[in-house]
């Protein structure tokens, strides 16, 4: 069969036959055949993703009831208001303070559960993991039980210690904090994992060495563990806080970005004002604000990230 | 194959012989001869409420060949508004909707005009309130059809062994079962004496300062009693008034008698508040007591559901009307019209208010006397007050009489609440209006 192939390729012009090996050797490279294989995919994402990103952008032009094109207007108009100014502020603190713990705690626990001895490890790991695999809705409805200020378990605790009442909703700053905890309760476990793995790919020998050259725990740690981690923590901080920048189940359980909107962050703000105040421009020109700001840290980490390998 | 050819004659006389056939033949109507229906209802939270809405439509498909689909489409999450959103952005969806309060008017430019169904059942029914007419209609334009599933008033649902106890007041004397109330000694001033008395007795008043629904329901309605306007009728910002001033130092003592977590309530701390035994008093529709009756039956034996108090301006009390819209875009608007006069005809409200146990209120005068309401217990005779039989409360809606688009921002960003909290949290008098007028000017986007 190649026999004939050959032969009739032969017989063919010279150019076409080029053409047509060349395309042969297209089809024949990986790359092609991976990115023919992924194609369906790019189709399906670029419509999910892509479509509605434009759409949300064209939205953002538009007038309250959507009939006329009012340019930068609905953004002019959200510099102007103070709630705005708010939810820049509260959305910044949720996000760095959650990912921030987030990492630590992950770090921490990652390295215990890496010193444990690889028979108990798997239960430890399963464990550790419940938080992460509760879908978040619920486990805030839970999380909303414990904080509720008549009757929470937290309140009856520290009434059976003798400390007074804490309003966890229901004041500013606990409300701040409550909301903050519960995205650190749900995604600690996802740096664990991450962190865990990239600990197991670590080699020996490196520890062996800088034992050998007489390093403590923490010299191990800071010279061998974290720039070898270095890449994994980069990628999982911005997976991390472009996703905890985008969160609106905790908040919109929790407290529906009270008391007096000082929990609102991008996505639930976005809520109240469209779907719940009949203003979709509005709320669409709200959650654009989490583009720019995520972009920036994207090719900040991103750019960190591809130095360092084109150094290696 | 053989061919035949037709002469002229012989056509003529077979397609008369074929049109006589058809028209002598018996006609034969189909399941769905006159088309399909697609419906939207809201999830009623009384199990075997949405089953009386079914039996009902079925009825009316039955007999008019109409294929019908409904969908029950819940409140929790804000399911119901982002559907209503997504059909009017898409104008595609169901033929008909359940819209909330506002958004008949949100979405006013998309919906069929009601005006002869809505008009022809106030003949039959009877008048309905200021509240519907300010949320249902726009100019000369009746938007949607007063619905009466999911309609409620968030009145008091007062303890009667509490409040007797503690504040000295007989409820079921002030609002007599079967009687018109006798309530005129039942003022704002009596009312904040109560909670103090209450709050001392250890049993503080239940309500809720917070964001959603029930919080700035109730905030509203003392607002008017105090006529206290913040946007006028025609759009104006006027909350630098001295009602306003009055209502705000009014809630600053109110809120020293109230749970110190009031300001992080939600619409479901004020029904666990009542029972659970904590409070003399909450507002709500009898959701609250027909918890209580299932898990905490000695509890609602002793709820009173009945009237707000009168302040300066009058007595108000929050109506939350549920609407059933038409999309300008449905594909069969008559059989829309024709489902939607069927369900608000008397025999069918009866039974939506039966099914519901007596929850849903019609918006319609001749229809607020129902025996449900008179019989429903225990106590017998604990909602009769409910649908405001005697019209002795102006049934209101926070935020009015702003126009509903203003009006709508001001709700759901709870800034009457908020101008409490801040008030009461120590923020100066002007501090607040000042704050108050930057928020509602923002408002008069168009």
């Amino acid at each position: 069969m190649a026999d004939v192939a050959i032969e009739r390729s032969s017989a063919a012009p010279p150019q076409t036959a080029r053409k047509r090996s060349s395309l042969r050797t297209a089809l024949k490279r990986k790359s092609t055949a991976a990115f023919l294989m992924t194609l369906p995919l790019i189709l399906l994402i670029s419509l999910l993703v892509i479509y509605p990103a434009f759409y949300s952008l064209h939205l953002a032009t538009l007038n309250k009831s959507m009939q006329r094109f009012v340019g930068f207007g609905n953004f002019q108009f959200l510099f102007k208001r103070e709630t705005f100014w708010l939810v820049v502020e509260q959305s910044c603190i949720f996000a760095i303070t959650a990912v921030v713990f987030k990492a630590l705690i992950g770090f921490i626990v990652a390295n215990f559960v890496h010193n444990i001895p690889a028979k108990g490890q798997r239960k430890w790991r399963g464990m550790l993991l419940v938080p992460w695999v509760i879908p978040p809705a619920m486990s805030t409805l839970a999380w909303l039980w414990l904080f509720d200020p008549s009757y929470s378990a937290f309140n009856y605790l520290l009434a059976g210690v003798g400390v007074d009442r804490i309003p966890w909703t229901g004041e500013t700053g606990w409300a701040r904090f409550s909301v903050i905890l519960v995205n650190i309760w749900f995604g600690a476990p996802f740096f664990m994992i991450m962190y865990l793995a990239s600990l197991k790919s670590v080699p020996d020998q490196l520890y062996e060495a800088a034992a050998i050259d007489g390093a403590n725990w923490w010299q191990r740690t800071w010279y061998v563990t974290l720039p070898m981690m270095r890449n994994i923590i980069a990628i999982t901080t911005l997976f991390s806080l472009i996703v905890t920048f985008a969160n609106f189940d905790i908040v919109r359980i929790l407290t529906s970005g009270g008391p007096l909107d000082h929990t609102h962050i991008f996505a639930t703000w976005a809520f109240r004002i469209g779907i719940e105040g009949s203003d979709i421009p509005l709320g669409a020109s709200v959650s654009l604000f989490m583009f720019p700001i995520l972009a920036i840290a994207a090719i900040f980490i991103l750019r960190d990230i591809n130095k360092r390998g084109n150094e290696a | 194959m053989s061919s035949k050819k037709l002469s002229r004659r012989q056509f003529v006389a077979a397609t008369a012989l074929s049109s006589a056939a058809l028209i002598s033949a018996p006609y034969i109507r189909t399941a769905n001869a006159a088309g399909k229906l697609n419906i939207g209802f809201w999830d009623h939270w009384v199990p075997g409420a949405n089953k009386a809405s079914t039996e009902l439509v079925n009825q009316w498909a039955e007999k008019e060949k109409v294929e019908v689909t409904i969908d029950y489409i819940p409140s929790q999450g804000s399911k119901n508004t982002l559907t209503i959103a997504a059909e009017a952005a898409a104008k595609s969806g169901h033929d008909i909707l359940a819209m909330p309060t506002w958004w008949p008017h949100a979405h006013a430019e998309q919906l069929e005009p009601m005006n002869d169904v809505v008009e022809a059942l106030i003949k039959q029914n009877g008048e309905v309130n200021g509240t519907v007419k300010y949320l249902g209609k726009a100019g000369d334009k009746w938007l949607a059809v007063p619905a009466c599933v999911g309609s409620q008033i968030k009145g008091p649902c007062s303890r009667i062994d509490l409040m007797k106890q503690h504040a000295g007041i007989d409820v079921q004397a002030m609002y007599p079962a079967g009687a018109p109330p006798k309530a005129d000694a039942w003022t704002t001033d009596a009312f904040l004496k109560a909670a103090e008395a209450c709050q001392k007795g250890g049993v503080p008043f239940g309500i809720g300062l917070g964001e959603t629904s029930d919080s700035v329901d109730t905030v509203g309605a003392f607002f008017l009693s105090f006529g206290a306007e913040v946007v006028d009728v025609k759009g104006n910002v006027v909350v630098k008034n001295d009602n306003v001033r009055q209502v705000l130092e009014f809630y600053k003592k109110l809120m020293a008698f109230l749970p110190s977590d009031a300001p992080a309530w939600d619409d479901g701390s004020n029904n666990r508040w009542l029972v659970s035994g904590k409070g003399a008093l909450i507002m709500n529709p009898p959701s609250a007591w027909a918890v209580a009756k299932r898990d905490a039956p000695k509890i609602a034996e002793q709820c009173w559901t009945h009237g707000f108090p009168v302040g300066p301006k009058g007595r108000f009390a929050p109506f939350l009307p549920y609407f059933w819209g038409v999309w300008s875009f449905s594909k069969n608007k008559e059989a829309a019209k024709s489902v939607l006069m069927h369900l608000s005809q008397p025999a069918a409200v009866e039974k939506m208010v039966a099914a519901s146990g007596g929850y849903d209120l019609p918006a319609f005068e001749k229809l607020t006397t129902l025996k449900t309401w008179a019989e429903e217990g225990p106590p017998k005779g604990t909602l009769y007050h409910y649908p405001n039989p005697h019209k002795h409360q102006l049934l209101s809606i926070s935020a009015s009489p702003a126009p509903p688009k203003i009006a709508q921002q001001i709700y759901t960003r709870a800034t009457l609440t908020k101008m409490c909290v801040r008030f009461y949290q120590g923020e100066p008098m002007e501090k607040t209006l000042a704050w108050a007028e930057g928020e509602l000017e923002g408002f008069m986007r168009s």
